[in-house]
Formats: C-alpha cells, structure tokens, sequence
C-alpha cells in the first residue's frame, strides 16, 4: 500500500478530469457537470485514504514519493504529507464537491469551463499542500493563480476586471520574492527539499531577509494587514464558488506557508520578528473587526470577517515564540499552532457555507446589499435556520468549531500576555456584533419588498450543500479531538524545530532561542 | 586554403535550404496563379528535410572546417535545429494570410528561405567575417521582408527605418570587428581567443572593440537603448514579416553574441560583462513600463520583446556555462513564444482586416475556445507564471544571475516581471473577459494551422512540466 502513489492520484486525477469535462464540450451541459461532480466526489473518496491511511504517531512526512524532475537543479517531484497538510489536502477535496453542485444550475455562461476550472484548481492546490519540493511548492502556487485569474474574471460581478487583477498582481508580487530566497537556499542548500532547508544554517541577516522574502509571499496569501486589500474586491466580485475557493482553501495556503517555511527555515529570525506578526495580527483581529461591523455588502463584511480570523491563525502560530522562551510553557506552544490549524480548517467549512448562504441569496434577488433583504426568515425558513447557525459559528459560540479554535489561541496568547489575550479577546465580541447585527437585519424582522415576499426556500441542491456542512462544523465543534491528535505530532515536531537556534557557529552569542546541544557533548554520552 | 569534401555533409541543411530557395525562385516562374501554393509545399518540405538533416549530421565533436570559417558542435546544431522548426511554424502561420491579400507568391518564400539560410550560417559561423555575412544575408531579406507588401505607406516606411537603423548597426558591428583585428591580427574566433589570452588584457583596442560589437548585438536584439526601430518596425511591417522577424532572428542574434562574445572574446567577460548588464536593466524596465501604455497589440509585443532581450542578457552576462545555456534556453522559448502569439493574430486577421489593436482580441474565447487556450498559454507564459515554460526558462536565467551572487539584479529582474504581467494579463482579460464585437464572421482556419498552433501551445506548457530534454541540449552546448 505504501508503495501506492496516493498524492499523484489526488493531484492528478481532478486536472485529468477538468481537461474531460474541457474536451465533452458545451453541447450538453448535463453531461458534463456530471462527470465533474463524479470526479469530485472520486476525488474526495481517494483523498479519504490519506486520512485512513495516516499514521498520527509520528511526524515523518508519509505517502512520500519521490523522482528526479530536473536533474541538474536537483529539483525533484516530492511529495509526501504529515499531521499540517494531510486535513487542508482533505479540505480542499471536501468543498471543491460543494463549489461543483452550486454552480449547477447558477452559472449559465460556459458552464464547462467553470466546472473544469475548478477541477484543475482542486489538484494544484493539493499539490501545493503535498509538495516537498521547493520549485514543485512554487510551480503549484503559482499555476494556482491561473484558474483563479480567469474564473473571477468570467464569472464574476460588474468590478471583476478590476479585482481580478489586483488579485493576481498582489499575489504574483508577494510570491516573486519568495522565488528568489528559494533560489538563495538552494546554493546554501545545494538542493531543493523543502525538508533539507529545516536543517539549514543561516546567519542572522539572511534569516531576515528569507523571513521577510516569505512574509511577503504569505501575508499577502492569509492575508495579513496591510496587505488584505484584495480580498474584499476579489471575494465581492468573485461568483458564490470563487468566493468559497478563496476563502475556505486558498487563504490557508498562506498560513500552511508560515508553518511549512518561514519557522522552521528561519526560526531565529521569526523570533526575533515575532512581535510584528503579532501585532499586525492583533491589528487585523480588532481594527478589520470593526471595519467588517460597517459593510454595506454581505460578502464584504464576510471577507472582512475572514481577515480578522485569519488574524487569529498568524497570532496562534507566532505567539509560540514568546512562549518557547520560557521553557516551562512549551505545552502552551503546541496548543497555540494546534489552535491556529483548527482555525484555518473549521473556517474553511464556515466561511464557505456562509458564502455559500450569500449566493443562496443572491441567485434569488440579484443582490447583496443588507439594505435590501430583511424579514427573509419568513419565506425561507429552513434558509433562516442555516444561515443563524453558521453565523453563530462565525461569532465563536461553543458547541460550533468556530469556538474550539479561537479558544486554543487565546489560551496559549494568555500564556504568553495577559493584554494580548485581552485585544485577542475582543474578536469575541467583534465577531458578534457584526455577524449577528447583518443576521438580524436580513433573516429577521419584517418582510422588507416585494422580492423577499416571493421567495422559495431551498431547493434540494443547496439543502444539501449547507446541511453536510452544518454537520461537519457541528461534529468538529463537539469533537475536535481526531483532528487535533492527527496533526498532534506533527505540531510537537515543528514547536521543537522553532526552539532550536539555527544560527551559524560565529552568532551563537546572538541566539534567543535554545542552542543546539555541543556535538562533543553527545558524542561522550 | 583547405578543402575537405567530406566537409559538405555537415552543412547539409544549409544546402538544403540553399536549393529549396533556389528551386522555388525557379518554379515559381512556371507556376500559374491558382497553383501558387506550392511555393508553399516546396518551402515546407525543404525545411522539413534541412530539420531532419540537421538532426542526422548532428551531435559528435566540434569540428572547425573550410579554412577555419565554420564550426560544427552542438551550440549550432540545437540553434539550427530550433531556427528551422520555429520557422517551419512561421511558414505555416503566414499562409492564408497571404493568400487572402493575394500574396502567396514565391518572393516571400524565396526572401523567407534566404534569410533563414543567412541565419543558420550565423550560428555555426567561426569567424567575424563569416558572422557578418551570414548576418547581412538575413538582414536584407528581412528588409526587403518588411516592404513586402508594396502598397503600403506603412510598410515602406518601416522597411527605411528598418534599412538605415539596420545598417547602422551593421556598421557598428564592423567597426567592432576592426579593432578587434587590428589587436589580434586575426577574425578566427579560436585565434582571437588564443591571442588575447597571449597578449594580456590592457588592450584598449580591444575594449573599444567590444564596445562597438555590444552595440552590434544590442541593435540586433533590441536591447534599450538601439531598440527605437523594434516599434515602429512591428507596428508598421504586415503582420507576417513581423511573425519572421520577431521569432527566429532572435535566435540567431542570440548566437552572434555568443560566438563573438564568449568564443571569441571570453578572457574580456570582466569587460564585457558590465556593458550586457546596463543594457539588460534598461531593457526590462523600458520595455514592460513602456509596454503598458501601448493601445496597439504590435507594439505591445514589441516591447514585449525588448523586454525579454533583458532577460536574455541576465543569463549572457552572468559569465558561466550554466549561464549561457539558460540564456539559450530562454531565447529559444522565446522565439517559440513570439510565433505562437503572432500566429494567433494572423489567424485572427482576415481579408480586408488585420489584427492591430488590443481590442481586435475581445472575445476570442467567444469565438473559439481552443484558439483562446494557446492564446492564453502564450501569454502566461511570456508573463512566466508556472507551469508554462516561460515560467522555467525565468528560473533558469535568475538562478544563473544569483549564483553570480547578483542577488539585487534578480529582484530587480522579478520586480520588472512583476509589472510586465500585468500587461499580458491584460490580453488574457480581453480574450476571456470581454465579448465579442457584433457581426463579426466566424473564425475560419485550416486544419494545418490548427495543428501548428495546437503543437507550438502545448509545446510552451509540456516544456514546462518537462524541461529535462531540452535544458539538457542547451547544456550539452556549453561544456
């Protein structure tokens, strides 16, 4: 079994599909949007078998395969995944299902091409997860940005032009440099394993500048402040799917880059520069918060929630370094990026049915603007009930995953300072106000027009899509722990990789962190 | 002066191509109008056969022949190999254009012919005489190439500009070479390498010399600041003579810099190298700032041009061996990026209406989705965003430029790239994002020409995913 190329398949098997449903044509929409559903949920199915397969009692990197790509770069087809990537692999094969069944009957322009966009969008931002090798990593993220790029475009609102490519030159200017400290450690390095940068010593001023290289790439990817400024116009125009690509997979990538590259590539330099990720966060949790509280536009303020979430991820992971300095505290570490991790994913299934709520609303009145709804609860109940337990789950309330993360952050934040928590705190009452203030305002009250008096509640297409993922933020809400303890070793591994100073033998004395045990020391145990 | 018979057979494909222009300046006498077309089949058949030759005569050792004027080795064949195929697309893509126009007579193919065999003597020329021959042979064709289409005012104009901007640089370059005689005492390229090696550096001839050859290479790239004629000459040129001139020349272009430059004159890198690197940082900012601003999708692709001719230059002046081939490897993908875009517009263009202005694009994906893929390829992949090979052969040269340890040159290189996307974006914009105009006919082509761009867009994306095979040529070249 272990022989099996498992990756390859998830990767490969959704691209090789979205070129079927490419190449079956427009003549008979039916036909295609059933082949790509059908490659979806296979898909979905194969990438079950990493999760069944996974070991979680080590932090090896497992279903690893591994060929020559380039031979003179020593650039490699390496894939393997461990406890970080393998539940973001099976987010993303999860929602790409309900991203196909609800364009289903919305889109109506060139159905095929969206459908197969999305396809080949879902094997590359596997691969990304599952990539272990630099430039492979670098291919997959990039090629990302093409079936983005044009379904925005297409598909998107009256702006789209505008924020698709802002969207794209954004992120192409943050990974470019990304690119060239790739290039940096290779000649350090004398390869491109993701796994042989872990252990690669770099002086203090090369660390900050791979740190702040990898910072543009993923701050503008989460995105952190000041560099969000893309996602409310990409997600406001984006169709009702893009929205729910971007927000529930595509953000991620930028925080699994944090955890993959720049703490344990450059852990003396991230902890050094801890305090301005930190703070930048804290900025994203409370100042987006109340930029979100007065959107006009339901998808505006959602994307403005997912900042300020997002926010909670970055300070979950880089609050272990102000933690780690105290030795006593480490368990409060694993606790902060475990915290940080089941953030991204239980926000993965939230803000996307969220959006999946707004397109409900959408393909129904042609509008997103709160002042237009009201009272909708009155013709849609079932919809009414969705929408208030997904809302609820975004403001944090126990019982829905939405809390089990946000509190794992705060907790390992209180370890490290009391007012952190506190600012942290507050996106408490933030998320709230605005989500509960925009759930009022359009699911209850009076029956606002004419328009909301004629609506028909869910067809069994939607029904579907919101209710398993009701279930999901239920279950995950309830009973995190399998999610945790899958990716318990691997966070253990990565806490003791960042602890570890990995400065070159003339800095020592400049080390915060733990130095690495004297060689000769061992050699005489 | 030596001869050796046995000789003939490396230059092979050159013969080829010699009689296949031969043979079509004659036939086409013969032939009547309706029956004009096979011109076109005989062009095709020739180049068929010299690629085929010249992977027949290829490989083995580097062989220095008739009196020390030619070169046989692996930079030439591969440079061979590739002129002829992008060529071969050339050719296949300019057809029904002329024949809409009633163009398709044999002086095209003939000058078409002429100026592919001036540049495969470029590439395995061995010394500056040779180099300039072959180099003057490509060039009048290619003048007489850009007035073809003897009605125009456009064109006439352009051919002028194109005729004493050309000569100039010719003249440049000649100039270069006399002092580069004058020093050495020889045009051989091994001997002038051998003699400066001899003589020592401080040679302030030689280094005059240099100078006026970078000016030589640079008006033949068009690397800012010899790049005025690139615009005008694409905007004015018909579109076919656009599609020769902006593809394969670069390749050869590529190989002047090279035998000159690094056979022959590369103890002098500490010399040279400062000079390719001013050119190549004002050509990638001119040209993707300026890009931006054009309105006219052949003037875009010009700067387009002058831009890569930058990234070109990074791989070239970075000295190493590694250097050198990712700069061939960049040149070729080039040309095979420059044909497949030209392609689209000839395939675009119709009788009574050329394709001039971005907007001519709008809604292509409307109009035919496969054409809008290729379009599309070529796009990202001349923006070099992954997995297309543009992408690659970007890494390659920027690896090549940071091992040199010029890491401010390749932020400065990606910053450049950076803005340069947005201006292909935008093409990519118009072809999916807008519709197209009203009554417009329906996009007719030949099956060939769907072939032709089917291979050279897939080409741009498996090279992508694969490049070993030919990243592995271009460093067998440099060893």
């Amino acid at each position: 079994m272990n022989d099996f190329p498992l990756l390859t398949l998830i990767i490969w098997l959704p691209i090789l599909g979205g070129i079927v449903v490419l190449a079956s044509g427009d003549k008979s929409p039916n036909i295609s949007k059933w082949i790509a559903l059908s490659f979806a949920l296979l898909t979905f199915l194969v990438s079950l078998g990493l999760w069944v397969g996974f070991d979680s009692s080590t932090a090896q990197m497992q279903f690893v395969e591994r060929s020559t790509w380039i031979p003179t770069f020593n650039v490699e087809y390496y894939l393997g995944v461990d406890g970080i990537s393998m539940p973001l692999i099976v987010l993303t094969t999860f929602i790409t299902i309900f991203v196909i069944v609800a364009g289903w009957e919305v889109i109506v322009y060139k159905p095929t091409q969206y459908m197969a966009a999305f396809l080949i969008m879902n094997g590359i931002m596997v691969g990304v997860f599952s990539a272990l090798d630099a430039i492979l990593f670098y291919v997959f993220w990039e090629a990302m940005l093409i079936p983005m790029f044009i379904i925005i475009g297409i598909w998107g609102g009256p702006n789209r032009v505008y924020a698709t490519i802002k969207f794209f030159l954004y992120t192409f200017f943050g990974s470019v440099f990304m690119l060239i400290a790739l290039i940096y450690m290779y000649f350090q390095s004398d390869s491109f394993s993701i796994l042989d940068f872990h252990s690669l010593q770099l002086s203090m001023t090369a660390q900050v500048l791979i740190f702040i290289a990898f910072l543009l790439a993923f701050a503008v990817k989460v995105p952190m402040f000041p560099v969000h400024t893309w996602l409310p116009d990409a997600h406001v125009e984006a169709p009702t799917g893009g929205s729910v690509i971007l927000a529930a997979i595509m953000l991620k990538i930028g925080g699994y880059g944090f955890l993959r590259f720049s703490m344990p590539i450059t852990p003396d330099a991230s902890a050094s520069l801890a305090w301005l990720i930190i703070a930048l966060s804290l900025i994203a949790i409370v100042y987006i918060g109340f930029v979100a509280l007065v959107q006009q536009d339901m998808k505006k303020l959602i994307a403005y929630s997912s900042i300020a979430h997002m926010g909670f991820v970055t300070l979950g992971f880089f609050i272990v370094f102000n933690i780690t300095q105290n030795p006593v505290l480490s368990s409060g570490s694993i606790m902060g990026i475990e915290g940080g991790m089941v953030q991204m994913i239980s926000h993965g299934f939230i803000s996307g049915a969220l959006f999946l709520c707004v397109g409900v609303l959408y393909d129904r009145v042609h509008s997103r603007e709160i002042a237009d709804y009201g009272g909708v609860i009155n013709t849609m109940p079932w919809f009414g009930a969705f929408m208030v337990f997904f809302a609820m789950a975004n403001a944090g309330l126990p019982g829905t995953s939405g809390f089990v993360g946000e509190f794992m952050v705060i907790l390992a934040t209180f370890r490290a300072d009391f007012w952190w928590a506190l600012i942290a705190a507050t996106t408490l009452i933030l998320a709230a106000a605005f989500t509960l203030w925009m759930v009022k305002r359009v699911i209850f009250g009076e029956v606002k027009s004419e328009k909301i008096a004629v609506l028909k509640d869910l067809n069994p297409r939607e029904t579907f899509n919101l209710s398993v993922l009701a279930l999901v933020v239920l279950a995950l809400g309830i009973w995190p722990a399998p999610l945790v303890n899958v990716m318990h070793e691997t966070v253990a591994n990565l806490v003791t990789q960042t602890s570890i100073c990995k400065l070159p033998a003339d800095e020592i004395d400049h080390c915060v962190l733990m130095q690495p045990k004297p060689i000769a020391a061992t050699l005489h145990n | 002066m030596q001869f050796d018979a046995a000789n003939l057979t490396t230059i092979l494909p050159e013969i080829t191509i010699l009689v296949t222009a031969c043979l079509v300046l004659v036939v086409d006498l013969y032939l009547k109008e309706k029956n004009k077309d096979v011109n076109h089949k005989l062009s095709l058949f020739g180049l068929v056969i010299a690629v085929a030759l010249t992977g027949v005569v290829g490989g083995g050792e580097r062989v220095v022949f008739f009196d020390g004027n030619l070169v046989h080795d692996r930079i030439s064949d591969l440079l061979k190999g590739s002129i002829l195929i992008v060529s071969l697309f050339v050719f296949v893509y300019a057809r029904s254009w002329l024949k809409d126009r009633n163009m398709l007579v044999g002086e095209f193919y003939v000058l078409g012919l002429f100026a592919v065999l001036g540049m495969l003597i470029m590439v395995s020329a061995n010394s500056f005489l040779t180099i300039y021959l072959g180099l003057e042979l490509q060039a009048l064709c290619l003048y007489a190439l850009v007035a073809f289409d003897r009605d125009s005012k456009k064109g006439a104009e352009a051919a002028m500009k194109y005729f004493v901007l050309g000569a100039l640089g010719s003249g440049m370059l000649l100039y270069g070479i006399s002092m580069i005689y004058g020093a050495t005492g020889t045009i051989e390229f091994g001997q002038v390498a051998q003699a400066i090696a001899e003589k020592g550096l401080s040679n302030q001839v030689l280094v005059f010399g240099i100078v006026f050859l970078v000016i030589g290479i640079g008006f033949k790239f068009g690397a800012v600041p010899f790049h005025m004629w690139v615009p005008d000459i694409y905007e004015g040129a018909p579109t076919p003579a656009v599609l020769i001139l902006g593809s394969a020349p670069k390749i050869a272009a590529f190989a002047l810099a090279v035998r000159m430059l690094v056979d022959g004159l590369q103890n002098l890198h500490s010399d040279w190298h400062g000079m390719l690197l001013i050119l190549a940082v004002l050509s990638m900012g001119l040209g993707n700032l300026v890009a931006i601003a054009q309105t006219n999708i052949k003037r875009m692709l010009a700067y387009s041009t002058i831009s890569h001719v930058g990234f070109i230059f990074l791989g070239l002046l970075a000295g190493s061996n590694q250097g050198y081939a990712s700069a061939m490897f960049y040149t070729i993908v080039y040309a095979l990026m420059a044909a497949g875009a030209f392609g689209i517009l000839l395939i675009l263009s119709r009788k009574g209406f050329d394709v001039e202005n971005l907007e001519d694009l709008k809604g292509l994906n409307d109009r035919d989705s496969w054409y809008a893929a290729m379009m599309a390829i070529v796009m990202f992949s001349m923006a070099g965003v992954p997995p297309t090979v543009g992408f690659m052969a970007k890494l390659l040269v920027l690896e090549a430029v940071i091992r040199i340890d010029l890491v401010w040159l390749a932020l400065v290189a990606v910053i450049f790239s950076i803005i340069g996307a947005f201006y292909y974006l935008r093409v990519i914009k118009l072809i999916y994002f807008d519709r197209p105009m009203l009554n417009l006919p329906e996009l007719v082509t030949t099956n060939g020409v769907r072939f032709a761009m089917t291979i050279n867009g897939l080409a741009l994306l498996m090279l992508g995913l694969f490049p070993t095979a030919l990243l592995s040529l271009c460093q067998a070249a440099f060893v």
